[in-house]
């Protein structure tokens, strides 16, 4: 070490990097803990982007007694359209304000649904899978997404249509969604298996596995 | 290496631990391997990242995700930077930060994008830019474990002069069994390169990868539009997408 009396804890703020400014601070006020603002929409996946054809496409709910609920692309096409302006943000830090998209309202879906469970389980074209709690759906909070910014949503974001749910990190907005289990116990998905939080909640930094 | 805490579910949180600056090498002239100190570090397996964090004297705090470049040898670990124009966090790790300076660090994260030296499949590493970083750890990893697994790697890069580590491939390339590495150069190719510089395309992942009937694991890491086409690609000449792992590099400032 050259000089061990550079940077400092700081009983306030912690350890100091010493140098370290940052960005002019009133950018980040609308933004959850520990995020940062892109101009740019990343895109993060695990693997290929499945290419699902939208005259085969399907969406499914199935209940926990084993009901299914089948809505074909026209289908979809065919119920009320919402149309949210959310802030979105990824666990890997960035957040993106005001994106605006197209999409179904979940509560329009489960509408009429006769279910006692309390969590969900989204799964995708291409295998990804995801858990939240049902609630999380409900309330005007979740939607089946097929446009953004005024255009079909590209594969590589999750077309022909993703989950949207911004109250959580975007991990949870399942890209390719294929359909959604309501189960009674709560089951993890991809990346909750591989280490990442449960729930996910932007505004708790739930980032990981006991934040 | 230690027992690492991700890859299964694990309920401890993963805690920030303060990380010093022990040494600097420069990669390229706009990239430098940052060597840090890591009190209690639990160690890592291939491919995993890190949480940097930055805190300012009014409490203002920035924090990155990086790759870890190289396994942990006791409590030092190593990231390779690149510097992101206008970004907040790189400039000041490459231009500020010093020898014996705090930042702190969280880790190891992810538990998908990992190869354990324990597989048996023929391993593809396909790079894009900055994105070679997890996968040169691969090849660091492989080599340390003893691992006889035959390894590819096809690393594009606009420029020679882009090359990350380009003497410890050079070397490896001569000295590690079953390692093969290959370039693309999208600008500029050396001095004698037989072909034009080019974006990686069919011909280069069907002569420098593995058939598809092998069942390679494949690792694919660089920016978005890079992972997209070679990831096709791979899905094309017959790979099943579940062995085709992909990381994304988004701008990361």
């Amino acid at each position: 070490m050259s000089d061990p009396t550079r940077g400092w804890y700081d009983c306030r703020v912690g350890i100091v990097s010493p140098g370290f400014q940052g960005r002019p601070r009133s950018a980040e006020l609308a933004l959850p803990p520990g995020q940062y603002l892109t101009e740019d929409f990343p895109v993060l996946s695990a693997g290929p982007t499945p290419k699902v054809p939208l005259d085969t496409w399907e969406f499914v709910l199935s209940t926990e007694g084993g009901a299914e609920f089948r809505w074909s692309w026209n289908e979809l096409m065919g119920l009320p359209l919402d149309t949210p302006t959310v802030d979105i943000h990824c666990v890997t830090r960035w957040s993106k304000l005001g994106t605006s998209w197209q999409g179904v309202s979940l509560d329009t879906l489960l509408e009429g649904i006769d279910t006692a469970a309390r969590y969900a389980l989204v799964h995708s074209y291409g295998g990804y899978t995801t858990n939240l709690p049902l609630d999380d759906l409900r309330g005007g909070r979740a939607w089946l997404a097929h446009t953004y910014d005024g255009g079909p949503l590209p594969a590589e974001h999750g077309g022909p249509a993703r989950l949207l749910v911004p109250h959580l990190y975007f991990w949870k907005s399942a890209k390719w969604v294929r359909g959604i289990r309501l189960l009674v116990d709560d089951k993890p998905g991809f990346w909750e298996t591989a280490g990442y939080h449960d729930y996910g909640d932007p505004w708790r930094e739930q980032r990981y596995q006991g934040d | 290496m230690a027992a690492p805490t991700t890859g299964g579910r694990v309920s401890t949180p993963l805690r920030w631990r303060v990380a010093r600056l022990v040494e600097r090498r420069v990669e390229t002239p706009t990239a430098q391997t940052l060597v840090l100190e890591v009190p209690g570090w639990p160690g890592h397996l291939a491919g995993q990242h890190v949480d940097v964090r930055l805190t300012a004297p009014d409490g203002y705090q920035a924090a990155r995700s990086y790759s870890l470049a190289g396994l942990a040898e006791g409590d030092r670990i190593a990231l390779t930077v690149q510097r992101v124009p206008d970004g907040e966090v790189s400039p000041y790790l490459i231009d500020v930060y010093a020898e014996g300076d705090p930042v702190e660090v969280r880790g190891p994260v992810g538990g998908w994008f990992v190869w354990r030296t324990e597989e048996t499949a023929p391993v593809l590493l396909v790079a894009g830019g900055s994105g070679v970083v997890p996968l040169m750890t691969m090849v660091r990893a492989r080599r340390e474990a003893g691992s006889r697994v035959p390894f590819r790697l096809i690393y594009s890069v606009r420029t020679p002069a882009d090359v990350f580590y380009a003497e410890e491939l050079r070397r490896r390339a001569r000295d590690d069994q079953g390692l093969d590495v290959s370039y693309v150069y999208t600008r500029e190719a050396p001095e004698g390169w037989r072909g034009e510089p080019h974006r990686v395309g069919l011909a280069d992942v069907n002569t420098h990868g593995w058939p598809a009937d092998l069942e390679p694991l494949c690792y694919v890491c660089g920016p978005t539009g890079f992972v997209e086409t070679v990831a096709d690609l791979l899905v094309g000449l017959g790979h099943q997408t579940r062995r085709v792992k992909t990381e994304r590099f988004g701008p990361t400032g």
